[in-house]
């Protein structure tokens, strides 16, 4: 891994994979899938098959019963995969030994509940444990996260990634930028999860409108990613784009064999 | 030591906005403005007009003479069973369209579980001119025919939640869906002190005309403002948060809150939430709530569709976990018990939910002289079927 000084202690620390792949000179394509879907153990075998179809990093996806931010595909993966058995720390066991077969950045994307219910700090230190880089907890806002878990996240080297949306104002935006350290997770549209038609001048002129905004970190586009044209059109002014319910789709069609044409069809 | 919520919306360690990015510019434009609306004069007057002439306030503080002596205690009853619509759901909504019609919205969504919150604000949106979209369980549209029925010859449009255990908790996430999906027209008019901040507190400050009125009507029949005792039944909890309303930081008030044992809390088919639940996080609130070791949110049963509910507001988490606040459970059995004590003592068809907390007096005792304000939160037409089935009527 690369070393970097840190500025305050001058010691050198390691650089998180997250990190290091942003400062890679490409376009990021980012893959979610919901942990235990289509079948419980289905898992590692899928993430090791995204990484040789040459994915740059991976959201697992801890299923909740009651993810609210979700449209109709990934509420069905998640009911699914809590279906087949998956846990929390069934999820844990199953990653135990990734590191040894997978180098992409992994990020865990959850809903807060089961976290708190694991134990935030217990989650985090397992988390750094097996070799999660990140976390996405959508219902744990930016403000709760900065005034009562930073220091946990940060001792176990987590970065968490914070949403935004084209609602969000320009004062809030900094706010998130300020306390994010990896990405910021750009939200496509008002919308829960879930495909869409394409995007028009509105999104474009709202990617641009965040381009120009000179954050310090990098902007992935999530939400209404589902082929080759909308990766293209999102990654236009950001950094990369990240597919989750067009995936799931494809996984629930062809099986979780099949992975490579899917991501080919993105990259081609 | 203060009992309500404070400004970020917690209640001690409950409450607050666990809330998707996505809402935080709907639930922040609401939380800057709500108090300051509700505060306005032309707010005020048109809210108690309407509160006067359409929903039929105040209704009346009775003395069951015939149900107290029963019980060798006197009991009260707050009549919200006589509200347009028949429960108390209305206050809210009442107060919710007003603020809606205030933040220039026009387009209403509400979740329903029995339907009544459904049908109450469906009738304020009809009252208005305003669409309406209800959410409900599919499995309750089934269940619940005549309420379905309702919305829709008011004009709203029910539609169903086919997601999760369709029920009112997916109805809820459904309706939170809609809401990420249509931020700049719509307003979310929740029918529980539950949700992110700020709709426990708002919801609680729209229902607290109920000890507004009692407080007066208590000087008046007994020449005291406080009653000994002031019991609700608690699903979600907002006739509960309104009926202790002014009596939350006045502790010669006893508070005590009655929840759906359903089978019994042993059961594993109870609605007891705060014997049962453990602290999380449910539609954008931290507070207690029925979910399994792994934290994934799990179904209640009470024979009582208002009462189901798997989490609670965080005002009555906090009066539970405090102490402030006696919380006994009512099995199914013993609620429809009492439904029918009540319709022989004093020739009142209570709902379900209230006849939980009328059948507390089966098992505390209170002395002769107490005075005890029980919430009679609504009317049992609605149940009428499950009355008929039970008693094999």
């Amino acid at each position: 891994m690369t070393k970097i000084q840190d500025p305050i202690s001058d010691t050198p620390i390691k650089m998180n994979r997250i990190q290091q792949k942003l400062q890679e000179n490409h376009k990021l394509l980012s893959i979610y899938f919901t942990a235990g879907f289509p079948s419980l153990n289905d898992t590692v075998p899928l993430i090791q098959d995204l990484e040789k179809s040459g994915v740059d990093f991976i959201e697992i996806g801890l299923p909740f019963s009651d993810p609210l931010a979700d449209g109709p595909t990934i509420q069905k993966s998640s009911t699914q995969a809590l279906k087949n058995g998956m846990t929390t720390k069934i999820l844990f066991e199953q990653l135990e030994d990734i590191r040894k077969s997978v180098a992409i950045p992994l990020i865990i994307m959850g809903y807060f509940n089961p976290i708190l219910k694991y134990g935030v700090e217990d989650f985090c230190r397992k988390c750094k444990d097996i070799g999660i880089d990140g976390l996405i907890i959508p219902d744990l806002p930016v403000d709760v996260y900065h005034s009562e878990y930073q220091p946990i996240f940060e001792k176990y080297g987590l970065i968490n990634i914070f949403l935004i949306t084209p609602q969000t104002s320009e004062e809030r935006i900094r706010f998130i930028d300020s306390v994010s350290k990896g990405f910021i997770y750009m939200v496509s549209s008002a919308s829960v999860t879930g495909a869409k038609s394409g995007f028009g001048e509105e999104q474009q002129r709202y990617f641009k409108r965040i381009a120009d905004m000179n954050l310090s970190n990098h902007q992935i586009v999530g939400f209404g990613i589902s082929n080759k044209e909308t990766f293209q059109q999102a990654t236009k002014s950001a950094h990369g784009a990240i597919i989750g319910s067009a995936f799931i789709k494809h996984v629930m069609a062809e099986g979780p064999k099949n992975v490579e044409s899917f991501v080919k069809g993105i990259r081609k | 030591m203060s009992y309500h919520a404070n400004e970020k919306g917690y209640y001690g360690e409950f409450g607050g906005a666990f809330i998707p990015e996505m809402l935080y510019p709907n639930t922040e434009e609401l939380r800057r403005q709500y108090i300051q609306i509700m505060q306005e004069p032309s707010f005020k007057e048109e809210f108690s007009k309407l509160l006067k002439d359409y929903v039929g306030r105040p209704t009346p503080l009775y003395f069951g003479e015939r149900f107290s002596n029963k019980y060798h205690t006197k009991v009260y009853l707050k009549r919200e069973d006589l509200c347009h619509t028949g429960a108390h759901k209305v206050n809210n909504t009442i107060g919710q369209i007003l603020m809606a019609k205030k933040l220039g919205k026009n387009r209403i969504i509400a979740e329903t579980g029995a339907g009544q919150h459904g049908v109450a604000t469906a009738t304020v949106c009809a009252l208005m001119g305003i669409e309406c979209v209800v959410y409900m369980g599919e499995i309750d549209i089934a269940r619940q025919a005549p309420n379905v029925a309702r919305m829709k010859m008011l004009g709203a449009e029910v539609r169903p939640a086919l997601s999760g255990s369709r029920t009112l908790k997916d109805a809820t996430n459904e309706a939170i869906r809609d809401w990420i999906n249509n931020p700049v027209d719509t307003h979310y008019i929740i029918g529980s002190v539950v949700g992110p901040h700020p709709y426990p507190d708002m919801v609680a400050r729209f229902q607290s005309v109920i000890s507004e009125e009692i407080k007066w009507q208590l000087k008046e029949k007994e020449g005291r403002e406080n009653p000994d005792y002031v019991v609700a039944c608690v699903g979600g909890g907002s006739n509960a948060a309104g009926a202790y309303y002014h009596y939350l930081d006045n502790e010669e008030v006893g508070i005590i809150a009655v929840e759906a044992a359903g089978k019994g809390i042993d059961t594993g088919e109870s609605a007891a939430t705060s014997a049962l639940g453990k602290v999380g996080i449910i539609h954008g609130s931290k507070t207690l709530l029925m979910q399994t070791t792994d934290g994934q949110i799990t179904e209640p049963y009470s024979i009582s569709a208002g009462l189901d509910y798997p989490g609670v507001g965080p005002m009555h988490a906090h009066l539970y976990r405090s102490g402030r606040a006696e919380f006994i459970s009512i099995t199914d059995d013993d609620a429809m018990k009492a439904g029918l004590n009540l319709c022989k003592t004093e020739g009142i068809i209570p709902a379900i939910e209230s006849s939980h907390a009328l059948a507390i007096f089966e098992q505390r005792k209170f002395n002769p002289d107490d005075i005890v304000v029980v919430n009679l939160s609504g009317r049992g037409d609605k149940d009428l079927e499950t009355y008929i089935d039970y008693f094999g009527l």
